[in-house]
């Protein structure tokens, strides 16, 4: 700056935050983690394309009609619809800081998306065994993708409920952890609503095709 | 991989037609005279290196590689009118505005004109409506799956039925059948001058692209699926031709000759082909099939019925079902839970592996049960296929004795199938 | 019985090795022998260096657990440096064969080995050259120019350059270790599926790219946080730097483009795992898929590598002009356009598979619509030239030289999205030309303008000129004569990736085009010894005042190097070029006052956490169950691990402020008097 400086107006104005305080941790995390959510949903956006082109390919073996049991889908359905619901009531507990009913509306949410995951294991096993597995045609390959990607999320959204659980139990329900459980609960619902777009466009649109 | 529609045929060739009428016919000799003239005028300070070399794509003997040659031409041309004054400016402002010229205007603040965006934006924009005009009409002229409808510039008369060329990509050789002579040839073309040529075109295992410049732009060769090129070659002579996409090790020497020869050449080319000793059995093209490299060219005088289809629909080898039949299954909505083991494993034969590890299933083509029974037998440790009598699947008639081909009836409506519950 | 102990001797073997064996070791290639000897001897002497000097530790401390964001961005581009080495070797390679294999002649690479170097060179330099530079270079500037003292989530920044690492870890041990994909650098399938490459080269493509995909997503989601929630006050999105803003975009893309890749490949991998059928001839697959999903994510790629440098040339113009950047509004709409543009044209890819007239001219014309927002930004580099007064410093020169270059580039571009035009010129060496055109003179003219612009910046003095000059003149021309002879070829009608010639009329092209790459050579041999002088000479080329280059935005209003806390006091924004504004309206630096600096704190999570997933990539490559289960385990173990350290941060405490700050002010004095 050896540049001689030019005033322009007489005073002049103010060019850096004089009193400045501690930017809070996390400030950035929700949009950060909704973020994340989005790539995420661009995943499932392919997968859903990838049954869309691929979903009427059954290699002259069996198509939706022959293997979905939609009953069994709908109490699946409800399982994971439920989850939601659990797990709103969690948050709401934990808005009003009640430490052991935020836990155990948690417990109940991992229960439903336990016994989610269950069905859906039984699922697939019962279609494996009459020999409709994911390599017996393109069809079939996308639905399990689809559906088993979906299945891995809410795996992996139980082993991070369980490992919330933990945290809250040591540390309580402090910022960081409200933070996290938020985030868990966005993922959550998000997970809800692929769900949704699974049991419409490849249970109930398959078997009325 | 369908061309352009019914529809958009009609709407091409009604918008297109003042074009054709006035551009093609009356301009076309000057504009090309005029281009390659400014062609050879950009190329000018190559001239002496260029001495021995063959541009191809620019000079081609094609009537098809000609259009795309002069669209080259003209979109090069159009796109120059803008980048040309862009440099030149490029290159004058660095040199006026440098630091040392002190007596070149300074204004460190300007930076917002309203009336030189206009111009910034408007000037490309212009050019690219031009260019997306020629764009949209030429894509649809020079379609490779449109019937062309002149030989040469102004030739519409002496339109010929074109010659039927089946094409089908090997690995790493090249298999042509000409279906109304009934023979086929491998790494070697040829077709008589000014008659149009169709091409169907695919592949047995990967990816390729059919590519001879001197005819026509390329098309790709896909597996399992068709692709469609019509060209023209209009003067006589040897050109080369080969894959354009590479499809692995032997890729190199995926080349074959094309020949443009006047009738009486073809036919005698026809005549050799079919004077050959070879016919090109199934068993005799599953051993081609097998990947091979710099593969010398053969003639076969005849072709085993309805080979070219059974390579398209993927089911050259025996005992596998063909995908139009599988398709027509799976437009009825599959064959049901009972067709689920109905696969069976395909030693690989036609991949570059050693053939130890990899087996690939494939869907048994759906048989009597003597045949089934004797399937099984041959394939002794694999799952044995299950009785396909009580196979029906959606509004399926039971499959007869005869493995083909097949007959479906309709699929009855969700209407007449309640109508006939009740 | 000995038998029996040999079988469960080989079960076990292959539940620990997979189908790791000695014969994967490439024994029986002297070219890979003799590098792989080299490599060894190089590694080695680092190795002893680094411990002879006890810089393991420092390393450690300083740079691989660091969470600065500027640390992170000078790793992503010695990343980048290191492989833009590998893959200019493997270009090199390409082109002495592509020289010499005429006249009967096989060249020195048989085809197992000539389709693997074409392969890597693709895959290593977009995404282990050009993603690294571009990468490295956000996360260096952006966070400055925005007046912030680190990224949204900086522990998250140091995982993400440890996934890239790991992929470029991946793609490095595949030359050794077995091999790398023969099929191109997108693999397209059926080639790909495990019929017709059963090795583990489209594995370790896979792998590396899914690893370090995972990397750039999260850096991606990184930079879009930042840049939206940490911005200094005053700063609204129409005051931000137009390098910023055409972060945004490129992270934008990132985001919304590598999920598709990371789905694409998942496909591909479970094809080739699990045996399911997507991309099969057979069962209803659909090879032509990959090709469509691929390219979605595969154009948008394209801008993201091109948009920051166009943020680099802005910068780089507007600084050397000595004015206000030309237009900055439509600059920064075009760069909108272009980012949502880029979605609509992945088609003009493969115009030759058949999709119909129809669709063919839709994605031809969204293409050439494209040019049109680029068109505008050449035009407002042009006249932000006209009327100001340029110094042809090094940054300049490569902005001019990228100007010139990429106008061609951008031609050949549009000409390309003629479909009809395509025909002829698809694939063939005309092609290669053109995207080296824009690659080279956009994104590599960039880096470089970028790198001789910053350098004084990140490291406190200033690049050598004349080896930049050197460099600088080895490189266009060399580019030119590299590239030149590959469209006079494409012309011919000559295609890409073909290892041998049968007309010799050729060979003379292919000549100049090496004598072009040995030209380019020269000029990345410049570039190092000009690092190499600079780092020598860097008492004389000193730069005390932290604004060399008389620059126009915040980075350049903190010292160089800029401290650990980027600015003693957050800045408050009253225009576009805040730091041109802060100069002529009587800025003064503030001399007290200072408070304790709260912190992110290094942690070696991100590095230990890479590593895993980057073992577990090799596990799955070579079909190691055992190993790979365990990979995953620690992997997620030490995920959630990680998850229970709370105490990430930390206060500079304010005496070290005073200190740091009481020593520039001494600097700057001594500038003054002087």
């Amino acid at each position: 700056m050896s540049a001689p400086i030019q005033t322009i107006s007489g005073a002049a104005p103010v060019f850096y935050v004089v009193d400045e305080h501690d930017h809070p941790p996390g400030g950035s995390t929700m949009l950060g983690f909704w973020l994340y959510l989005m790539s995420d949903c661009l995943i499932f956006a392919m997968l859903f394309a990838t049954f869309g082109v691929l979903g009427t390919s059954y290699a002259a073996g069996p198509g939706p009609k022959d293997l979905f049991d939609l009953k069994l889908v709908a109490i699946n359905t409800a399982m994971l619809l439920f989850s939601s619901i659990t797990y709103g009531f969690a948050m709401l507990e934990m808005m009003k800081g009640r430490v052991k009913s935020t836990q155990m509306w948690l417990a109940i949410t991992g229960l439903f998306g336990l016994a989610f995951l269950c069905i859906e294991l039984y699922e697939f096993h019962h279609m494996i065994h009459e020999g409709a597995g994911p390599w017996r045609s393109a069809f079939l390959s996308s639905f399990f993708t689809l559906v088993g990607t979906h299945g891995l999320h809410v795996t992996f959204g139980i082993i991070w409920l369980v490992t919330l659980m933990v945290q809250v139990a040591k540390f309580g329900l402090i910022e960081a952890n409200q933070r996290r459980l938020m985030c868990l609960s966005m993922f959550w619902h998000f997970l809800d609503v692929v769900w949704i777009g699974v049991f419409t466009f490849v249970y109930l649109m398959g078997v009325l095709r | 991989m369908n061309g352009v529609s019914g529809p958009l045929d009609k709407l091409s060739n009604v918008a297109l037609q003042q074009m054709r009428l006035t551009v093609r016919e009356n301009r076309h000799y000057e504009i090309g005279n005029t281009l390659s003239r400014l062609r050879i005028l950009l190329l000018l300070p190559l001239v002496a290196l260029l001495g021995g070399c063959n541009f191809v794509v620019m000079n081609p003997a094609g009537d098809i590689a000609v259009q795309q040659r002069d669209l080259v031409v003209i979109s090069t041309v159009l796109m120059l009118l803008i980048i040309v004054p862009v440099m030149a400016l490029i290159v004058f402002f660095a040199w006026k505005y440098r630091q040392s010229n002190t007596a070149a205007k300074y204004e460190p603040d300007w930076d917002h004109s309203t009336h030189l965006e206009l111009v910034i934006w408007a000037m490309p924009l212009l050019i690219i409506i031009c260019l997306g005009a020629v764009t949209w009409s030429s894509t649809h002229l020079l379609d490779p799956y449109r019937r062309l409808d002149r030989i040469a510039p102004g030739n519409a008369a002496s339109l010929n039925e074109p010659l039927q060329v089946e094409v089908v990509a090997l690995d790493w050789k090249w298999l042509f059948f000409y279906p109304e002579y009934g023979i086929a040839t491998v790494n070697e073309l040829a077709a008589p001058v000014d008659r149009p040529v169709r091409f169907k075109i695919t592949a047995s295992s990967v990816m390729n692209s059919f590519y001879i410049p001197a005819l026509a732009g390329q098309i790709y060769a896909m597996p399992g699926m068709e692709t469609k090129l019509h060209a023209v070659i209009n003067k006589a002579g040897v050109y080369d031709g080969f894959s354009a996409n590479y499809s692995g090790a032997g890729f190199s020497g995926m080349r074959f000759k094309f020949y443009g020869v006047d009738q009486a050449g073809f036919d005698a080319w026809i005549a050799k082909a079919k004077a050959s000793r070879d016919a090109l059995s199934r068993e005799a093209y599953l051993e081609l099939e097998k990947p091979s490299e710099n593969v010398p060219v053969r003639l076969y005088k005849e072709v085993a019925p309805d080979l070219y289809k059974a390579i398209l629909n993927m089911c050259a080898q025996p005992g596998k079902m063909c995908m139009s039949e599988m398709m027509a299954m799976d437009a009825k909505g599959g064959l049901g839970l009972a067709s689920a083991r109905n696969i069976l494993p395909l030693k690989y034969n036609i991949s570059m592996l050693d053939g130890s590890s990899s087996t690939k299933n494939y869907v048994a083509s759906v048989c009597t049960l003597a045949e089934a029974a004797r399937e099984a037998a041959d394939h002794r440790s694999t799952t044995t296929p299950i009785d396909p009598t009580p196979v029906t699947g959606a509004g399926l008639t039971r499959p007869g004795a005869a493995p083909a081909p097949f007959n479906f009836t309709p699929a009855p409506s969700p209407a007449e199938r309640r109508a006939s519950n009740t | 019985m000995s038998d029996t102990a040999a079988l469960a001797n080989t079960g076990l073997a292959k539940l620990i090795f997979g189908r790791l064996s000695f014969e994967s070791l490439p024994f029986h290639e002297p070219i890979l022998i003799a590098t792989f000897a080299g490599v060894c001897l190089g590694g080695l002497a680092l190795v002893a260096g680094l411990t002879y000097f006890r810089l393991w530790g420092y390393l450690w401390k300083e740079w691989f657990t660091s969470v600065d964001h500027k640390k992170i961005g000078i790793m992503y581009m010695v990343l980048g440096l290191v492989m833009f080495l590998r893959g200019f070797a493997d270009a090199l390679m390409m082109r002495a064969q592509q020289a010499m294999a005429f006249n009967g002649s096989e060249g020195f690479l048989p085809a197992h080995h000539y389709d693997q170097v074409f392969t890597a060179h693709g895959v290593i330099m977009i995404f282990f050259v050009a993603m690294p530079f571009v990468t490295g270079l956000m996360n260096y500037i952006v966070p400055l120019q925005i007046g912030a003292r680190d990224v949204s989530f900086p522990f998250l920044n140091n995982f993400s350059f440890w996934m890239t690492t790991g992929g470029a870890i991946l793609v490095m041990i595949s030359l050794f270790v077995g091999e790398f994909a023969k099929t191109g650098w997108l693999a397209y399938p059926p080639l790909s599926n495990l019929g017709y490459s059963p090795d583990v080269g489209v594995d370790y493509y896979i792998w590396a790219l899914q690893v370090a995909g995972v990397g750039t997503t999260l850096s991606g989601i990184n930079l879009i946080a930042t840049i939206v929630k940490m911005r200094c006050p005053g700063m609204t999105m129409m005051k931000m730097p137009v390098f910023t803003w055409t972060s945004l975009c490129t992270n934008v893309l990132i985001v919304a483009s590598f999920p598709v890749l990371t789905a694409c490949l998942v496909l591909l991998s479970l094809d080739r795992y699990v045996g399911t059928n997507f991309f099969t001839n057979d069962l209803g697959g659909n090879p032509m898929m990959y090709v469509n999903l691929i390219w979605i994510w595969g154009h948008p790629e394209v801008y993201i590598l091109v948009l920051p440098v166009f943020g680099v040339f802005s910068e780089v113009t507007s600084t050397f002009s000595g004015k206000k950047l030309f237009g900055y509004t439509s600059m920064v709409y075009a760069t909108i356009v272009i980012t949502i543009l880029s979605y609509l044209v992945w088609l003009h890819h493969f115009f030759t598979m058949g999709s119909g007239a129809s669709v063919n001219s839709f994605f031809g014309i969204t293409t050439m619509i494209i040019s049109i927002p680029t068109g505008a930004k050449i035009f407002n580099w042009l006249f932000t030239m006209y009327r100001g007064r340029i110094r042809f410093e090094l940054p300049m020169m490569w902005t001019i030289a990228f100007m010139l270059t990429f106008v061609i580039g951008g031609m050949t571009g549009v000409l390309l999205a003629v479909p009809p035009a395509d025909f002829v010129l698809h694939n063939s060496l005309f092609l290669i030309a053109h995207f080296h055109n824009v690659i080279i003179g956009g994104v590599v003219f960039g880096v470089f303008a970028a790198i001789n612009f910053w350098f004084p910046k990140a490291f406190g003095f200033k690049l050598n000129r004349f080896w930049g000059l050197v460099s600088f003149w080895c490189w266009v021309p060399g580019f030119w004569l590299a590239f030149a002879p590959l469209y006079v070829l494409g012309l011919m009608g000559v295609t890409r990736r073909l290892r041998v010639f049968d007309d010799p009329s050729l060979q003379i092209w292919f000549v100049l085009a090496a004598l072009g790459a040995l030209l380019i050579a020269a000029g990345i041999g410049a570039l190092l010894v000009q690092i190499a002088y600079s780092i020598w000479k860097r008492n004389e080329l000193r730069d005390t005042t932290g604004d060399p280059w008389n620059a126009r935005t915040l980075e350049w209003a903190t010292s160089s190097p800029p401290p650990d806390y980027n600015f003693a006091f957050t800045p408050v924004v009253h225009d576009n070029d805040a730091w041109y504004d802060m100069k002529s309206r009587g800025y003064q630096r503030p001399l007290q006052g200072f408070k304790p600096i709260h912190m992110p704190k290094n942690t070696g999570a991100g590095i230990i956490l890479s590593a895993f997933a980057t073992a577990l990539g090799f596990a799955l490559i070579w079909y190691m169950w055992l190993f790979a289960a365990v990979c995953f385990t620690a992997l997620v173990a030490g995920a959630i691990y990680h998850t229970f350290n709370y105490k990430r941060d930390f206060h500079i405490p304010v005496d070290q402020v005073i200190n740091t700050e009481a020593e520039r002010t001494k600097l700057l004095s001594a500038q003054v008097v002087s």
